[in-house]
């Protein structure tokens, strides 16, 4: 570990185990341990769509600045089982310290001269009570040959295991210890790490994943209803927010199926609820037809849609930004929609908080795409603060001439809803008159369309500007959307490439116009899109007619790493020739 | 008497003439003016077809949704605010077909709403195809050799399912639906009335005659609280019951069991957000 490519002190370990071996207890932990000592921590998890066996990995990221991408780079390697290092033998190399149980390393990694810490961790951890404790025995271990202290981790098993009963919080405690004993002999026996410089604010940062972000950008929009069916990977929103059902008074409800989840929203919407759905890419082409409804009756509805690799069931528990023009073209007849793609933890909390207000203002349904990646990294964010005026209402109460459809000049009528006020709110999903009756009358057809579309325009004035790294007038402009922002900010930041700029767009659609001037006026081009047939190329296509340069794609169900995408970016020519 | 639910203005009814829809909905009307009901705290749910109209036809709110769907709409406007009289109607095909995986789960849920379905055996409106409900046999321009596959019975399985309120009327007989609407509306939990509504236009054989033959009204000594008794009533097929089939009592009520509701009575409009305790969640996060 002597060359770095980064320029900064960054330090990557991968621990790999079988699904039930409690992989997601020591991320947490480690991740909570790096962090309270004044390390900054990412951390992303790949598994495989199963319960048990099979091989799970997660890479935890230590640096001494905010690290929000994935590597490929793999410091230390710590298989927990048998045939865990087979499956990493691509990034494995002899600059990889391989610790752990000697036991489950591959004989060739023994024979050929990796540098090797043989931990008996399992014996270890029986000797503790069970095989169970090797993850906390692994944070004890990692916590003494960084020389954190022996209380910090305590206190954080602690709040871990705090209401496993008492006998079990006690053996962790133990087994942490034993950890740390044995971390400490190897640390005074010469088995040292780069020093990674803490910091003093890390601490104090909160730690985030993407369920987090649209979770609480959910709760600061005002959510009171959620109505969803499980499917990877977007369950954890559905999960973190029947948490907060009795203490923040959200109604969330397990529907029966998708088709049932998004017409609950509706009528949620429709009694004054504030409704999310959440899903992933199958679930939401069961939601289509609903998403039409909600354009004729002008319904406000917000999805949230955790994207993972299709067609069809494709690959259930990885990463893929292919659904762009599923949720874009999604729904028959024409109507307004707005579709938001964050790129960072406190960009979600945002524009999740946003898509409550767009949705209820323009009476729209708003689509938050993310993916895999996105929702399962976590990090350090800085000052995050839930904004105070939680949210702006827009429903009015209604006196006895009430017309849900009145036909205004914006396109908007103001939205009643039943029971509040002398008014009776009636909503169709045939065509109707302002009333919300049934017509086939042509004339008051057209003006309904007119009315509907209309909303497009007047939405321009709450359109998001996509963020520039760099100057507009650089060589060469990179355009991403959604979860690709933070890999490609990283590798612009460790590249010495001032010809380099990078255009993310976390509104993708409607285009903000002004953002598409940058484009227009740029001289090369490059697309990076984690799927195969680059989907916002094409819609940038469509507003522009201009064809990019360059594309950046993959779609392996796995995100970018970091490396790959400097060497790429790097590529570029530096002079004109 | 002109009940506060007649339409102020005239409306074009697109039913047929002489279609059992008109007589559900004066039953309607009626009941929903002798529960002295205001037209403002009640919201019709429907899904499409010809039955699914009928909240156009009415001095109501309403949520004319997508086919097969009412319910969970339904389920989610009596659950957003419990204060709101809640019925859903629409037609067989709509409530047993294309929303047949509702109708079970609306009935597990048990939500204090209403659901009225026209049941008239036949697809009206895409005119005359069969129903969940086509008797074996029946036959259309799609169904050749008549229909080879037995009728969804919506009573035994709402009875099957401890439903709370199960019961059959005859579009023909507007008093006595107008009676079971208002036991339906008033009792708390899932009611369910079947209603056989003759189509005129595209079911000859299932007429209003042939309701009257084939029909019988439970004797004033017809235990409803029985559920096994309810339940062979249900599967009979020489002829059919009708008035109120089964009540179950002690079943929770779909809002009144969730978290949402436990310390906090008030409709979802009305909260208005808890900044405190969502910084306070975001800081356990640190």
């Amino acid at each position: 570990m002597k060359k770095r490519d980064l320029p900064h002190a960054d330090l990557s370990i991968v621990l790999s185990g079988e699904a039930g071996q409690g992989l997601q207890t020591l991320e947490q932990l480690m991740l909570k341990v790096f962090k309270q000592a004044g390390y900054h921590v990412f951390s992303y998890s790949e598994f495989m769509s199963r319960i048990r066996g099979g091989n799970n990995s997660t890479q935890i990221r230590i640096a001494s600045r905010n690290v929000q991408s994935y590597r490929r780079r793999i410091d230390i390697f710590v298989p927990l089982h048998a045939g865990a290092l087979e499956r990493f033998k691509n990034r494995i190399t002899h600059e990889t310290v391989i610790l752990g149980d000697k036991s489950v390393f591959d004989s060739e990694y023994i024979d050929h001269g990796f540098p090797i810490v043989d931990i008996p961790v399992s014996e270890m951890a029986r000797n503790v009570g069970g095989e169970v404790y090797v993850n906390v025995i692994l944070v004890g271990i990692f916590a003494a040959l960084f020389a954190i202290d022996f209380e910090l981790v305590e206190e954080r098993v602690r709040s871990m295991f705090a209401s496993a009963g008492d006998e079990r919080l006690q053996k962790n405690i133990h087994a942490a210890r034993v950890g740390y004993d044995r971390g400490t002999h190897l640390l005074k026996a010469g088995q040292v790490f780069p020093v990674i410089p803490r910091t003093e604010d890390a601490a104090k940062w909160h730690l985030l994943n993407g369920v987090d972000a649209i979770s609480f950008g959910s709760l600061a929009g005002g959510c009171t209803f959620v109505s969803s069916y499980p499917m990877s990977p977007s369950t954890n929103v559905l999960v973190f927010l029947a948490g907060c059902s009795q203490e923040l008074g959200v109604v969330v409800e397990q529907a029966e199926d998708e088709i049932s989840a998004v017409n609950m929203a509706m009528g949620s919407w429709y009694a004054g609820g504030r409704a999310l759905v959440t899903t992933s890419g199958g679930g939401y082409a069961l939601m289509v037809e609903g998403m039409s409804l909600a354009g004729c009756i002008e319904s406000p509805l917000v999805i949230h849609l955790g994207q993972r690799p299709g067609p069809a069931t494709g690959l259930p528990t990885r990463t893929e930004q292919a659904d762009l023009e599923h949720v874009l073209y999604s729904g028959h007849g024409e109507f307004a929609r707005l579709i938001l793609a964050p790129g960072t933890v406190e960009e979600g909390l945002h524009l999740t908080r946003h898509a409550f207000y767009m949705a209820d203002k323009y009476q729209i349904p708003v689509i938050i795409l993310t993916d895999q990646y996105y929702l399962e990294s976590n990090h350090c964010v800085k000052d995050l603060k839930i904004p105070k005026a939680l949210q702006e209402r827009f429903i009015i109460q209604t006196d006895n001439t009430y017309k849900r459809y009145r036909l205004t000049d914006s396109g908007i009528s103001p939205r009643g809803i039943p029971g509040f006020g002398e008014g009776l709110v009636c909503v169709d999903s045939d065509e109707h008159d302002e009333q919300g009756h049934i017509t086939e009358d042509f004339d008051m057809r057209t003006a309904m369309v007119n009315k509907r579309l209309k909303k497009i325009k007047t939405m321009e004035k709450d359109s998001i500007p996509a963020t520039l790294k760099g100057s507009p007038d650089s060589r060469y402009l990179v355009v991403g959307w959604g979860s690709t922002r933070t890999v490609v900010e990283e590798a612009l930041d460790a590249l010495d490439r001032s010809d380099i700029s990078f255009l993310h767009f976390a509104q993708v659609y409607p285009l903000h116009q002004g953002s598409l001037d940058i484009i227009r006026r740029a001289r090369k081009r490059i697309i990076i899109e984690n799927n195969a047939t680059a989907q916002f190329e094409k819609l940038i296509r469509i507003a522009t007619g201009i064809y990019f340069d360059e594309q950046i794609l993959q779609y392996d169900g796995m995100p970018f790493m970091l490396e790959d995408v400097m060497e790429r970016l790097d590529a570029l020519p530096k002079e004109d020739r | 008497m002109a009940s506060i639910f007649e339409l102020e203005h005239t409306m074009d009814i697109a039913w047929c003439p002489g279609c059992g829809n008109y007589r559900i909905l004066e039953a309607l009307k009626g009941a929903l003016a002798d529960l002295d009901l205001k037209p403002e705290s009640v919201v019709m749910v429907s899904g499409i077809g010809q039955a699914a109209k009928t909240p156009h036809y009415l001095r109501v709110n309403f949520f004319n949704g997508l086919h097969g769907r009412s319910l969970p709409v339904a389920t989610a406007v009596k659950a957003s605010n419990p204060s709101l009289t809640v019925i859903a109607e629409s037609g067989d095909g709509c409530m047993y077909g294309e929303g047949g995986n509702h109708f079970i789960h609306a009935i597990r849920r048990n939500p204090d709403i209403t659901v009225i379905v026209h049941n008239n055996m036949v697809y009206g409106l895409t005119k005359g195809q069969a129903s969940p409900t086509s008797m074996r046999g029946f036959t259309t321009p799609v169904q050749v050799d008549g229909v080879c596959a037995d009728p969804f019975n919506p009573l035994a399985i709402a009875i099957a399912m401890n439903a709370t309120f199960v019961a059959r009327a005859f579009a023909g007989d507007t008093e006595q639906t107008r009676d079971i609407m208002k036991k339906a509306i008033s009792c708390r939990g899932f009611a369910l009335i079947d209603i056989f509504q003759p189509c005129v236009s595209f079911n000859r054989i299932n007429t209003y005659q042939w309701y009257k033959e084939n029909t019988y009204y439970f004797p004033d000594s017809y235990d409803p609280s029985d559920r096994s008794a309810a339940f062979s009533e249900a599967i009979r097929t020489d002829k059919y019951p009708l008035g109120i089939l089964y009540e179950a009592t002690g079943r929770p009520v779909f809002n009144e069991c969730h978290p949402a509701y436990e310390h906090d009575s008030r409709p979802l409009f009305q909260r208005t957000g808890e900044h405190q305790k969502i910084e306070n969640l975001l800081e356990g996060k640190r």
